[in-house]
């Protein structure tokens, strides 16, 4: 049924619709309205599992791990420093090859302080072995979690799925979103029947030490798991439509590519806002598409590569920035065309960083100027020199 | 589409509004997105709340930098807050004031519409909040939404008392503004 509900909630009340055993947060802007929400349906009986309160977000993550080794499914939520504070454990949940979900509502990291979206938090831990999705729209973000648990569950995966939506953007605002049932969920997401968990009739560890003489093969493992999760995630998606009607790009989606010379590449909300920006430059005869990025992590190569290959000019804007390399999405882009023929010229944007508003006219001025740069590292776009050089003048005066 | 932005200060429920004002466009079966401004909220401080009613999909997620409606919760903004700020040629500039919109006499061609939102509220409601109040008023000046789209939104909100009170200011606003009295007379008269 199609709700006018607020991002927050939608995910609240899918997530108790994919009932886990157990869920341990820690509030956080802008996180806090789905940990609010998740504890009054708590209170109200709603979630029948166990809410587990904690005084940090290390300690949520704790809690998790401890629930999923005894077989339960687990569930968490955070951003920005919480998900620093919790990267010790997300490391060793991905390590340990245990299912989770974790909503992070993407925000900026410290320092300066700042609350409002972007995406440091999510592309930080990138390498911690969690399969990424990121949502759109609350639609997708609602959506996603459904999926998360499927995929993250499934025997050939058993990794740790983070359902990325920017914060503030999407989970402060109000949209019509299409709330399943309990049963349509039930029938789609049957309960989790765990292959490995702490049985003392049983007894096995998890996380040991393991030396040379293992470590790397373990690690191949979960590099295999990574690559096993682009057929699930493909398989579940489907699977997804079929049950539900409402059909995703698996890996990446299109917009208007049919004619285009160039197009642009993102992942998030600013997705949205490109598809009407690239509505108003195609009336005005500009030849541009979009190609968004829904899985990150498997980074989908292929997909991509087979995508973009005959493109003219590609523009990837990029939420985030690895401090001194750039781009994170633009330079695993320009990294998949290695060794191929046809190679699209790939420029990089760092765009949006703490909440700055990304407007249509962020996004036409770029295409406007892109015929007149070369290739070259990633710019940060809308720059305050003003602000810059204020900086400089009182630096002097100290 | 149209595009509004609701300028409050912190408390007044500005974000509430567009809130309501969202749910009962949906209820009209249109598409909707309402979203705050993202500040950092204390009581008070000046706060800004979005909506967009459309007929398709709502794709973007920026803020509204060009409303067809602007709403203004608390007249002492005028003087340090830009509210007119990118208001379509076209648009409405809806203020809560005791002055008419000669003697408010804003720097603008477009529609201005003025009432006393916190006289109503103070004798209906008991207090000065006027939000529901200015969601009546958005509601008769703009056509988008029903009256009874607006009762049901309030009631989906408060209970009792309270809802039965926020309804009874708003339809009076509702009424005031329907009338056509409070606006200004014509979009060319400064």
């Amino acid at each position: 049924m199609k709700k006018y509900i607020e991002g927050s909630m939608a995910v609240a009340e899918a997530v108790v619709l994919c009932k886990p055993n157990v869920i341990s947060a820690y509030p956080i802007t802008p996180q806090t309205h789905i940990v609010e929400d998740l504890s009054q349906m708590y209170a109200n009986a709603e979630f029948k599992g166990q809410f587990v309160n904690v005084e940090s977000e290390f300690s949520a993550a704790s809690v998790c791990l401890g629930a999923v080794v005894t077989g339960a499914r687990a569930y968490t939520a955070t951003t920005s420093q919480g998900l620093l504070l919790m990267s010790e454990v997300l490391f060793n949940m991905a390590g340990m090859r245990l299912p989770l979900v974790l909503t992070c509502a993407n925000r900026a990291i410290s320092a300066p302080i700042n609350i409002w979206t972007d995406h440091s938090d999510a592309m930080a831990l990138r390498d911690s072995g969690f399969i990424q999705l990121y949502a759109e729209n609350n639609q997708e973000a609602a959506d996603l979690h459904y999926q998360a648990y499927k995929i993250s569950e499934d025997d050939s995966v058993r990794l740790p799925v983070m359902v990325n939506m920017d914060g503030f953007l999407l989970t402060h605002s109000f949209e019509p979103v299409d709330m399943p049932t309990q049963q349509e969920v039930d029938d789609f997401l049957p309960s989790y029947k765990p292959r490995h968990y702490l049985d003392v009739k049983h007894p096995i560890t998890f996380g040991s030490m393991v030396g040379e003489d293992g470590y790397m093969e373990v690690r191949y493992n979960l590099e295999e798991a990574m690559k096993n999760a682009f057929g699930v995630i493909e398989k579940v998606t489907k699977e997804f439509e079929q049950k539900f009607g409402r059909k995703f790009g698996i890996f990446i989606d299109t917009y208007k590519m049919e004619d285009a010379e160039t197009v642009i590449v993102a992942l998030g909300s600013v997705v949205g806002t490109i598809k009407e920006s690239i509505d108003l430059m195609r009336a005005n005869g500009i030849k541009v598409g979009l190609m968004k990025v829904r899985t990150f992590r498997p980074f989908p190569k292929q997909a991509i590569v087979d995508c973009l290959k005959n493109i003219k000019n590609v523009i990837v804007i990029d939420r985030a920035s690895s401090v001194g390399s750039g781009g994170i999405l633009a330079t695993e882009i320009r990294s998949a065309f290695y060794g191929n023929t046809s190679v699209p010229k790939v420029n990089s944007y760092i765009v949006g960083l703490g909440g700055r508003d990304i407007t249509i006219k962020t996004i036409t001025d770029i295409v406007g100027n892109f015929a007149n740069v070369k290739v070259q590292d990633s710019q940060f776009v809308e720059l305050d020199h003003k602000y810059m050089q204020a900086g400089d003048e009182y630096l002097k005066t100290i | 589409m149209i595009e509004i932005r609701i300028h409050g200060r912190g408390g007044q429920g500005s974000v509430t509004a567009a809130e309501l004002l969202g749910f009962a466009a949906f209820n009209a079966g249109k598409f909707v997105q309402a979203f705050p401004a993202f500040g950092s909220e204390r009581m008070g401080a000046p706060v800004k709340a979005f909506l967009r009613i459309a007929e398709k999909e709502i794709r973007v997620h920026s803020q509204i930098y060009t409303p067809d409606y602007v709403i203004v919760q608390d007249p002492t903004l005028l003087a340090t807050v830009p509210v007119l700020q990118g208001l379509k040629p076209d648009g409405v500039v809806i203020v809560n004031t005791k002055k008419t919109p000669e003697e408010l006499n804003l720097d603008t061609k477009c529609k201005v519409i003025t009432f006393d939102a916190w006289e109503i509220a103070t004798r209906v409601i008991g207090r000065p909040i006027a939000n529901t109040i200015l969601m009546g008023a958005f509601a008769a000046a703009s056509g988008q939404i029903p009256f009874e789209g607006i009762e049901k939104a309030i009631n989906a909100r408060f209970k009792g008392d309270v809802a039965k009170k926020n309804v009874a200011a708003a339809k009076e606003a509702y009424e005031l503004i329907k009338g056509g009295k409070n606006e200004s007379k014509s979009r060319s008269n400064s």
